[in-house]
């Protein structure tokens, strides 16, 4: 009897009774359920919502990987850094063998992976509760979010306050809208303002971004890691050079840094019809604008090199896409179907203002040296508007056509 | 309970729970937000309004076949301003240092939605006995969903409850705090204020389900 036999039969004995959403989830989870209509001419399609999160988590898997690399990598190197071996450590090419190592990969999946277990164990826990106390089916919304937490934090942040965070996204972000397809925010997102607002200390600053840097504050080999943001907005120079920040060899959270994969994941994305490219695309531009704004503002002189804005201002307007994780955000969040935009003329407007408020929040507010988050979940809450004017428009546009035809 | 009748008794008792005008009537949710961040604050909070709307209902109610109707709101800004004036006069002579906390939100208890709410749809119409019991219990309901988010607030926030600090130092690192355990800032932000109260009218909701509305 094959593990599908013996699922099957333990969800028919728990039929009607109080845990059978959970058995069911499992069940459907794994394999195509046994029921399927019998008569009758029905539309199937594959792509249900299972297939479209499989195909994001999918598009995130490169993502992870190089984060866990990304991990042990930042750790050895920034190690090295202070023991003056640096220049033995550095990875030049995308498949340097200094970043595609057994002893990377191991430190990396050391601390990664449990990440990746308590955002999905704890997260899975709560929706399982919510459908048994409901008595709905568990919805799969969890799936993509429970990948997403894990690649939008810090490395080193303590467990049981990812464990606090995710319980707090999925009930709060998700649960008391009504579920999977009703939520107003991103639940990854809410997860990461939760922890952001809540333990700023493990969120920000130049010691998160690289594993054990917080343990070793103080020592006399103390690492530090500070992202390129944050050498920015204290206006000094900043370490990288363009290709790790395309690469992604670069302290960061963990699957946000190499602009590389994130353009595979998204072209995989687009190509597959999951995401739309219309928000990604306007996302981009709208980033763009900002930074060439902000450029034209430090070429006409309106600031002072001793202003505080002037570093990240002046940074070069396409450099924004490849610094911090507005790509990240454009690719895998802004277009999470549920919270965006639902009309085509209202995802240009909706990804344009991501990206525009995006590149201001990370220039004008130092205290938060990252606004990408901020930026999509406050368009998460205005996209309804957004798509409410675009319809009384298309409505007003009917109708003076109409008055034309019948005046 | 023997003192007042059952219909008397229900003028203190329906504000506490069913009818409670932060949870239930959704009214003085601002002062809910801006003062919960700490216990002490929160039962200062609490204390003051329940000085002001009990005698404020006993003064508009005696006042009531008097007050011209057209001008009726500005006499009972007038009861409620003297009232909180002398709230924050005592506050500022016995308490200086809570005053100074609490600043300006004593003198926006004139501005307490509750407050003219109780006068508008109860001292006016009523005797000042039975209006007296109706500014108790509001306020009183009132008061403990102040405590129970500053009590929550403060020691998610701080570690400490009354200043006292019940789950150890965060500094020493005793306590909890030895096992890693580290204050929640976002408590101390006024969204979280509004977060908890949300979480309470949930609890209540989901205890007595004739509160919930039907669409």
């Amino acid at each position: 009897m094959g593990m599908k036999e013996s699922l099957h039969k333990l969800k028919m004995k728990y039929e009607g009774k109080k845990m059978a959403p959970a058995f069911n989830a499992l069940h459907t989870f794994l394999y195509a359920p046994n029921e399927t209509t019998h008569s009758g001419g029905h539309i199937r399609a594959v792509d249900d919502l299972k297939r479209t999160m499989n195909t994001v988590i999918i598009a995130l898997i490169p993502c992870l990987l190089f984060g866990i690399f990304n991990a042990g990598y930042q750790h050895y190197y920034a190690v090295a850094e202070v023991a003056g071996t640096a220049a033995d450590y550095k990875a030049v090419g995308f498949f340097d063998v200094n970043f595609w190592n057994w002893d990377n990969f191991a430190m990396g999946a050391w601390t990664v992976l449990p990440l990746v277990v308590v955002s999905y164990g704890v997260g899975l826990l709560v929706e399982f509760i919510f459908a048994v106390i409901k008595g709905h089916e568990v919805e799969e919304g969890y799936l993509v979010t429970g990948m997403l937490v894990p690649l939008i934090v810090p490395i080193d942040i303590p467990l049981w306050m990812l464990a606090v965070a995710v319980i707090f996204g999925v009930v709060i972000g998700k649960e008391v809208f009504g579920g999977t397809g009703m939520n107003i925010l991103n639940p990854a997102l809410t997860i990461r303002a939760f922890l952001f607002f809540a333990y700023p200390t493990w969120m920000s600053g130049d010691k998160v971004w690289v594993h054990q840097a917080v343990d070793m504050a103080g020592q006399p080999d103390a690492i530090s890691g500070e992202t390129i943001l944050g050498s920015y907005a204290q206006n000094s120079t900043v370490a990288y050079d363009y290709w790790d920040m395309f690469a992604g060899f670069i302290p960061g959270s963990v699957g946000e840094t190499s602009k590389l994969l994130i353009i595979f994941g998204a072209a995989f994305l687009i190509f597959s019809k999951i995401a739309s490219w219309r928000i990604i695309l306007s996302a981009v531009a709208g980033a763009l604008v900002m930074g060439l704004i902000f450029n034209g503002v430090v070429d006409a002189g309106w600031i002072d090199s001793s202003s505080k804005f002037y570093g990240l201002m002046s940074v070069p307007f396409w450099q924004h896409l490849i610094i911090g994780s507005i790509l990240f955000g454009a690719v895998f969040m802004a277009t999470d179907p549920v919270t965006g935009s639902q009309t085509n003329k209202g995802k240009y407007i909706y990804g344009f203002l991501i990206g525009f408020i995006s590149i201001m929040i990370r220039v004008f507010n130092p205290a938060y040296p990252e606004g990408v988050f901020l930026a999509i979940l406050l368009m998460n809450v205005f996209a309804p508007t957004i798509d409410h004017y675009v319809v009384q428009g298309n409505v007003k546009k009917r109708m003076k056509r109409l008055k034309l035809k019948t005046a | 309970m023997a003192i007042l009748s059952k219909k008397d008794q229900r003028l203190i008792l329906d504000p506490l729970a069913d009818d409670n005008p932060i949870t239930i009537q959704v009214l003085g949710i601002c002062s809910a937000l801006a003062i919960t961040a700490q216990l002490k604050a929160s039962i200062v909070m609490a204390i003051s309004v329940l000085f002001v709307l009990g005698i404020g209902n006993v003064v508009i109610s005696l006042l009531r076949n008097v007050i011209p109707s057209k001008i009726r709101i500005i006499v009972q800004l007038i009861v409620v301003a003297t009232l909180v004036i002398v709230v924050d006069q005592t506050l500022k002579a016995f308490a200086y240092e809570l005053s100074k906390e609490l600043s300006v939100f004593v003198g926006l208890i004139i501005t307490n939605c509750i407050i003219m709410g109780r006068f508008e749809a109860f001292a006016l119409g009523n005797g000042p006995y039975r209006s007296f019991l109706d500014g108790i219990g509001n306020a009183l309901g009132y008061g403990v969903i102040l405590i129970m988010v500053g009590f929550f607030r403060e020691l998610l926030g701080s570690g400490t409850l009354l200043g006292f600090k019940v789950l150890g130092d965060p500094i020493e690192k005793t306590g909890l705090y030895s096992i890693g355990y580290e204050n929640n800032g976002f408590m101390l932000l006024s969204p979280m204020a509004l977060i908890v109260v949300g979480l309470i009218i949930w609890v209540q909701r989901s205890r007595n389900p004739a509160l919930v509305e039907e669409n």
